[in-house]
């Protein structure tokens, strides 16, 4: 249940930004998750509305934007299949990740304070 | 206030960020494993699922590595001291860091351990992670390599199962292979679901209990010990080292 402890972070990051821009309120945050970031979305939502009460997060939105693992050839970059063996056929070098292992705060949608 | 219309409404601005959610498990990190290269110690983060043999792989590896090697670990336990008990006793000088119910070890957790346990001394630290094989993936911890224990019983297809711990693995023991006559295990088809998760899949064949793959094991390890620095710029005589350059606060521990 890393999923508690990644909301804590990401709760204390939105407050930092919130602090700094002079904002009280915050509407929506923008995640980016991979499928091999070793996160479980529906966690990661339950955590994120447990924990956002009596935050600067309270009655925030959580919008995950979930990104597919890509594997490809270092040298030709030749697609890895899914579930493929994770090393080249033609280079025979190990596979490298194209992404697949986000966990990424994007974009906090915030209150601009009154000017 | 909204300036378009008068409406009323907060003006709502994105602000872009960008950032990894865990950028400040991964500053804490680098400073580890910044303080492992000073001190020129091979950090190993060793995970596995709960009785895959983490502590009997590392009990059998003090006995193999006689003097060959210094050997000291921190183990990350729930509720108690059972594992660094086991490991004090076979040789490796070993403290638990007691984890209550976080199920993995984090670079500030590690940190906090290193000064209480003070590594200048040793060739090899093992970070015996909490048994999991999910959680203690995700966090970087300042190790120089991951290694994963992986035993029989458990079964061909955990790696399929787990493809996010197995990927991030530098190496991959097969532990309890004196029980394979017992059981209907393929190494084979554990080594083909090995090929689709980690890309540069290596595995060891280990027994704890007849030492089997041992010195195998420690052969990988020394090859991968980094050189002793003769002019470590960053350590004085005493083996102190300066925490000034990354750390933002004052403290002092123990490098004896």
């Amino acid at each position: 249940m890393h999923e508690y402890s990644i909301v804590g972070s990401l709760i204390d990051r939105v407050q930092q930004e919130a602090v700094l821009h002079g904002s009280t309120r915050v509407h929506r945050l923008h995640v980016k998750i991979g499928e091999l970031a070793g996160v479980e979305l529906d966690l990661l939502k339950t955590a994120f509305d447990t924990f956002r009460e009596r935050t600067i997060c309270e009655g925030a939105e959580l919008a995950i934007d979930s990104v597919a693992a890509v594997w490809a050839c270092p040298s030709c970059d030749r697609a890895i299949a899914r579930g493929a063996v994770l090393r080249c056929d033609t280079c025979g070098r190990p596979a490298r990740m194209i992404h697949g292992d986000e966990i990424i705060l994007e974009r906090i949608e915030m209150e601009a304070p009154d000017v | 206030m909204c300036e378009t219309c008068g409406c009323g409404d907060p003006e709502i601005v994105p602000v872009e960020v960008q950032e990894r959610i865990l950028s400040d498990n991964d500053a804490q990190a680098a400073h580890n494993r910044h303080h492992f290269g000073d001190l020129a110690v091979l950090a190993i983060n060793l995970m596995g699922s709960p009785g895959a043999g983490k502590t009997a792989v590392l009990e059998a590896t003090a006995r193999a590595a006689g003097g060959r090697l210094r050997l000291r670990a921190v183990s990350g336990d729930l509720a108690t001291d059972r594992d660094a008990d086991r490991l004090n006793a076979a040789g490796i000088r070993s403290t638990t860091i007691t984890t209550g119910s976080a199920c993995h070890l984090d670079a500030r957790l590690v940190h906090h351990a290193l000064h209480h346990a003070p590594c200048s001394d040793c060739d090899v630290f093992f970070i015996e992670n909490v048994g999991n094989l999910v959680c203690p993936a995700i966090y970087d911890l300042g190790q120089a390599a991951n290694v994963v224990a992986l035993s029989v019983t458990e079964g061909e297809d955990k790696p399929l199962k787990y493809p996010v711990m197995f990927q991030k693995a530098d190496l991959v023991l097969l532990t309890k292979v004196d029980l394979i006559p017992h059981l209907d295990f393929d190494v084979d088809a554990v080594e083909d679901a090995l090929s689709r998760v980690m890309p540069d899949a290596k595995l060891l064949k280990v027994s704890a209990k007849t030492g089997e793959g041992i010195d195998a094991w420690l052969e990988w390890l020394e090859v991968r010990r980094p050189a002793r620095r003769l002019d470590a710029k960053s350590l004085d005589h005493h083996g102190h080292h300066d925490h000034s350059l990354e750390h933002g606060h004052e403290h002092s521990h123990e490098h004896n």
